[in-house]
């Protein structure tokens, strides 16, 4: 079994179209939505929802005003800045460590656990995926893209399943590494901007860094023909392999609001592009090139 | 005033209505980039860099001449970066957020921190504006240690303009956090609603006063209209679907300066920002 992560640096370059794309040509690939933050996969594949689990998130401190002896010990602790000088915890700076508890002299804090969101596996009209949704203002979303791999492998093993298509999440934090570690290729879909240049680049020192072999492709490349010459010779020269170019083409746009997967819409520059990306990476995954 | 520009979904031109807000800015101005996985704003503003500096997270360092490996610190550590063998305590540092409850628990106090480099803050000019960016360093998973330094950076003197990262978790929320109003940029399909919602329930949840931009107008259907219109948020400005403008991107060179006849959609949105900000103060 394979893994395939579809990553990009620089946000809004292709990544869930082509995800979408490439899990309606393979015949026998589970797919994971690991951007937890914003998922948008689900628009596209329709999911129905067969499992339903919750994800527990970090502890959030809260501060009882009638048992504070407003000592001030816990603002002075805390390192997030999540104490006000009325001593109300700010949620949203809270990190959960729990300093203020063990410093409160007064018994005034409580510690509570929040559900920070769901994970669900699902069937959709190309296999089963395993997807999630973290709510807002929530942390721990490498943990919430572990836990959704790891479903998928489990899956992918049970059905006997060739490959997992992951959806990664923008810039090189803690999902996108969560999402990256392990798999035996990593495609960087990036488009022929400067920012797309410089933010495929520091995916491609994290795909080194983890020792993941990395595939990059550019999408939109006719904006921008120079650019994207110029990012096809950067990325041979990281040692990443160029697997193609996808033109700037409207019917992308189209399928989107379709709810269709680019390669199930009317032929297109695009769609054919697509799938020529695709034949080349499944024959680098089954090592035949 | 502190404005933060959001989205929610990436890609949909957080950075391009950040600068060219700044270069339309009458007065003092800076201009931050918090979206320090993957900073943008220097590509288009090529400042003169007057000073960086390291950022740093406190990491715990365990003298083992006072330890007793009697397990405090491990109960203490509510991220689990904390483990204690018979001989040795291992501290996994990319658990680990500094927040220092290992040291207080200590009993034998075996621990004290040491600085760990996750990142740098680059600062200096760009024209009249100020300039101020964060940089992640590659493989740390933490980014809103260098998040919050690059907003202590700036304070909140003059008109601070703030680049958010893409998303609605723990990086975005370090950057818009206690900012006077916060701008989401969507662009107008299925993929810019469906995170436009999430991001406009962070800002709700949050009490930040919030409005749109659309990007690539005309681009698309008009979900994110009738959403708006739904919910009552107002949309302050629409930029063009606008090849020129893609390709000025994609080179570097700021919208308002290649195309002149952008300058007053940018002037008028950076007005209606002042207007709604200057209300609620008023209010």
């Amino acid at each position: 079994m394979k893994q395939l992560a579809i990553v990009s640096g620089k946000g809004g370059t292709g990544k869930t179209t082509l995800t979408a794309a490439f899990a309606a040509l393979a015949d026998n690939a589970v797919m994971a939505d690991c951007d937890v933050d914003a998922a948008d996969l689900h628009l596209i594949l329709a999911p129905e929802i067969g499992e339903r689990h919750s994800f527990a998130g970090g502890l959030t401190a809260t501060i009882d005003s009638e048992a504070c002896v407003i000592c001030g010990q816990c603002r002075e602790m805390c390192r997030f800045d999540a104490i006000d000088e009325t001593f109300t915890v700010d949620a949203a700076a809270c990190e959960g460590c729990g300093v203020c508890y063990d410093v409160c002299p007064a018994g005034a804090v409580t510690l509570t656990n929040e559900v920070a969101g769901e994970w669900y596996v699902s069937s959709t009209r190309f296999g089963p995926m395993v997807h999630a949704a973290l709510n807002v203002a929530q942390e721990n979303s490498g943990k919430l893209v572990a836990q959704v791999r790891q479903r998928a492998r489990e899956i992918a093993e049970a059905d006997g399943r060739e490959l997992i298509i992951i959806d990664g999440s923008p810039g090189i934090g803690c999902p996108v590494i969560s999402s990256l570690t392990g798999v035996d290729a990593v495609l960087v879909c990036t488009e022929p901007t400067l920012s797309g240049q410089h933010d495929l680049e520091r995916v491609l020192e994290l795909a080194a860094h983890f020792d993941v072999p990395a595939l990059v492709c550019v999408n939109k490349a006719d904006l921008a023909p120079d650019m994207t010459e110029a990012i096809v010779a950067h990325s041979e020269e990281k040692g990443a392999r160029f697997v193609g170019t996808i033109p700037y083409d409207e019917t992308v746009v189209a399928a989107m609001i379709a709810a269709r997967a680019l390669s199930e819409h009317e032929p297109s520059p695009a769609r054919e592009a697509v799938e020529e990306i695709w034949r080349t990476v499944r024959q680098i995954l089954n090592g035949e090139a | 005033m502190i404005v933060s520009i959001a989205s929610g979904k990436g890609g949909t031109g957080k950075t391009t209505v950040a600068i060219n807000l700044l270069r339309v800015a009458p007065g003092e101005a800076v201009y931050a980039d918090c979206d320090v996985e993957e900073p943008n704003g220097r590509l288009f503003l090529r400042p003169e860099i007057a000073g960086e500096y390291t950022c740093t997270v406190p990491l715990p360092v365990v003298d083992y001449t006072k330890c007793t490996f009697c397990g405090r610190c491990r109960e203490a550590c509510r991220f689990n970066a904390i483990a204690v063998l018979p001989k040795s305590v291992m501290i996994f540092q990319e658990l680990c957020h500094g927040c220092g409850a290992c040291v207080m628990a200590c009993p034998e106090r075996a621990i004290s921190e040491r600085e760990r480099p996750i990142g740098k803050v680059s600062h200096g000019t760009s024209g009249n504006a100020g300039f101020v960016e964060g940089l992640l360093n590659v493989g740390e998973a933490m980014s809103p240690p260098v998040i919050r330094q690059v907003r202590r950076h700036v304070g909140r003197d003059g008109l601070v303009l703030i680049d958010a990262p893409p998303g609605t978790s723990c990086p975005v929320i370090a950057a818009v956090n206690n900012t006077d109003f916060c701008l989401l940029v969507t662009e107008p399909t299925p993929f810019g609603l469906h995170d436009l919602k999430l991001a406009v329930a962070m800002v709700r949840a949050l009490g930040l006063p919030h409005a749109v931009a659309i990007n690539r107008a005309g681009l698309g259907d008009r979900g994110v209209h009738d959403y708006c219109a739904a919910e009552g948020i107002e949309i302050l400005a629409e930029i063009p679907n606008d090849r020129r403008i893609a390709e000025a991107y994609a080179h570097g060179r700021t919208a308002v300066e290649e195309l002149p006849e952008l300058r007053p959609l940018f002037e008028k949105l950076l007005r209606a920002i002042g207007e709604r900000i200057a209300a609620r103060g008023a209010a």
